[in-house]
């Protein structure tokens, strides 16, 4: 099933998609600010060239992710360190028992999430791209923008294109479990306590810390969660849905395979039937 | 991702829905998405950090608001919003997948009968995508169920808002005795009359879009069943 020049192709487009789409993505998880615009026109264009489920995938990821993040949660989360307050007069402690409590804040994990998350769906962006015949002609159409060649390009999902895009789903599981596991490892659960003990130095024996805003971030990250696992069935699905057309499809290939065969086996008994009448 | 972004996103539906639900936009986006960024999200801005309790011990402040706070109501209304907003983008999905279907057969038809001239091709497709569909059939199904769905959200968040803050006033004075405030302290809140103000406003124009929609919806089903 596999062929040499899949692989090729698979690798060229990972290897492009390292060149030019990690490093801008790098670039904005280290930058003061992250550009959601950048995101979402990049992933429109992955829209034309998934599934039905893939397009309801890309909403629930748009509308109820990454822009509750962007509206509410970022907010939350805002003042998570300033009134962050221990009781104690202690210098440094509070900062201590901060930074042993929260290692990384749930926005920054939901922030790499998403990214991760969004990412294997542009290899099968760059994968189509790729796969357009590059025409001595194409002055015109360097006219058009980038937007619009995304519009008219939409092969179907078979042969190498159909392994890319059931790759970028295993991907997107995988990265999904992966970042909820890590939010259940780190933060011992969905909820947020009001009070943390700390006992780190320099915090002279315990002392009572108090977070702030934990109803609210339990409930956002209740939200969150439950958002990540709807995204992780759609993905499930979605791959059932593919691995079902594939096999129906070769199921069909052989099917014609062999009344074809039967075919040619009919008219050479009629061309051998001709000749002795010939004679 | 931004709330003009999804203005943009519902725009695009609208061309689909009734005049009703043209002004439902309007109202949505003028009296509450702007209202909500321009003017709610300063006045709650400093929600937590002047909320004030009469006590030096350290984390009762933060118990209290949290205590009295659950989740705060510029939340709340975002939340809100969004979601009364999604149902609206399962219609342009509907038409989306309609279109698509409508263009895979005009296109099987152009092959069937020889050689269309490419432009007269393109500018049917064109037409099919600017084209305003009659709302019958699955499409007024699926119309309905969205402005079903938009009015149990609202009704939703609305009693949510209701039974959390027990009404829509915001008091001046709150009494806590959550550990580890020391017996009961007096907590005061930040700015409540202008924030009684705002979610008296917010909470009417959530009436009118409650009452936009069952209007919506009243005239839907008289159209079918006239038809």
């Amino acid at each position: 099933m596999f062929h040499t020049d899949g692989i090729s192709l698979v690798l060229e487009v990972f290897a492009s998609t390292l060149m030019y789409h990690l490093p801008p993505l790098i670039l904005q998880i280290h930058g003061l600010r992250m550009n959601w615009d950048k995101l979402y026109t990049q992933l429109n264009g992955v829209r034309n060239n998934s599934t039905s489920l893939g397009k309801i995938w890309l909403s629930v990821l748009f509308i109820f992710r990454i822009a509750i993040l962007i509206l509410a949660a970022e907010k939350v989360w805002g003042d998570e360190q300033s009134d962050f307050t221990c009781n104690t007069q202690q210098p440094g402690c509070k900062n201590v028992c901060y930074d042993h409590f929260f290692p990384v804040s749930h926005i920054r994990l939901w922030c790499l999430q998403l990214i991760f998350v969004s990412t294997p769906a542009l290899l099968v962006t760059m994968h189509v791209i790729f796969k357009q015949p590059k025409d001595g002609k194409s002055k015109q159409s360097s006219e058009t923008s980038d937007h619009e060649k995304q519009k008219k390009q939409r092969l179907p999902i078979k042969g190498s294109l159909w392994w890319t895009y059931t790759w970028s789903l295993i991907f997107r599981l995988i990265f999904e479990g992966v970042f909820i596991y890590v939010l259940f490892l780190i933060y011992d659960g969905i909820q947020m306590p009001r009070l943390v003990k700390c006992e780190q130095w320099p915090c002279p024996n315990t002392v009572d810390c108090f977070i702030s805003r934990p109803t609210e971030k339990t409930v956002f990250t209740i939200f969150m969660v439950a958002s990540s696992a709807i995204c992780m069935m759609l993905n499930v699905a979605e791959l059932f849905y593919l691995i079902h057309k594939k096999l129906t499809e070769s199921s069909k290939n052989s099917k014609e395979l062999q009344d074809n065969k039967k075919k040619r086996g009919a008219g050479e008994d009629g061309a051998t039937a001709g000749e002795p009448s010939s004679n | 991702m931004s709330w003009p972004a999804l203005y943009a996103q519902l725009v695009g539906a609208n061309r689909h829905s009734t005049s009703l639900g043209k002004i439902w936009l309007s109202v949505l986006f003028l009296f509450r998405v702007m209202v909500l960024m321009v003017a709610a999200e300063t006045v709650w801005g400093d929600e937590q950090s002047d909320f004030v309790c009469n006590t030096l011990q350290p984390g009762c402040e933060n118990v209290c608001y949290d205590q009295f706070f659950p989740m705060s109501h510029i939340r709340l209304w975002c939340l809100q919003l969004v979601f009364v907003a999604a149902p609206t983008l399962l219609v342009s999905m509907y038409v989306a997948y309609r279109n698509q279907g409508d263009r895979k057969k005009l296109l099987q038809s152009s092959g069937r009968t020889g050689f269309l001239s490419s432009k007269n091709q393109e500018e049917e497709l064109e037409a099919l995508k600017r084209r305003r569909l009659p709302i019958t059939g699955p499409l007024w199904w699926t119309y309905l169920f969205s402005v079903a769905a938009k009015l149990l959200f609202e009704v939703g968040f609305m009693y949510a808002l209701y039974v959390v803050y027990d009404g829509f006033r915001m008091p001046r004075l709150v009494q806590c005795d959550q550990w580890p405030c020391p017996n009961l302290v007096d907590c005061f809140i930040s700015r409540p009359t202008e924030k009684t103000i705002f979610t008296v406003f917010m909470a009417t124009t959530s009436s009118i879009c409650m009452v936009l929609n069952g209007a919506e919806l009243a005239y839907l089903v008289t159209k079918a069943i006239a038809r």
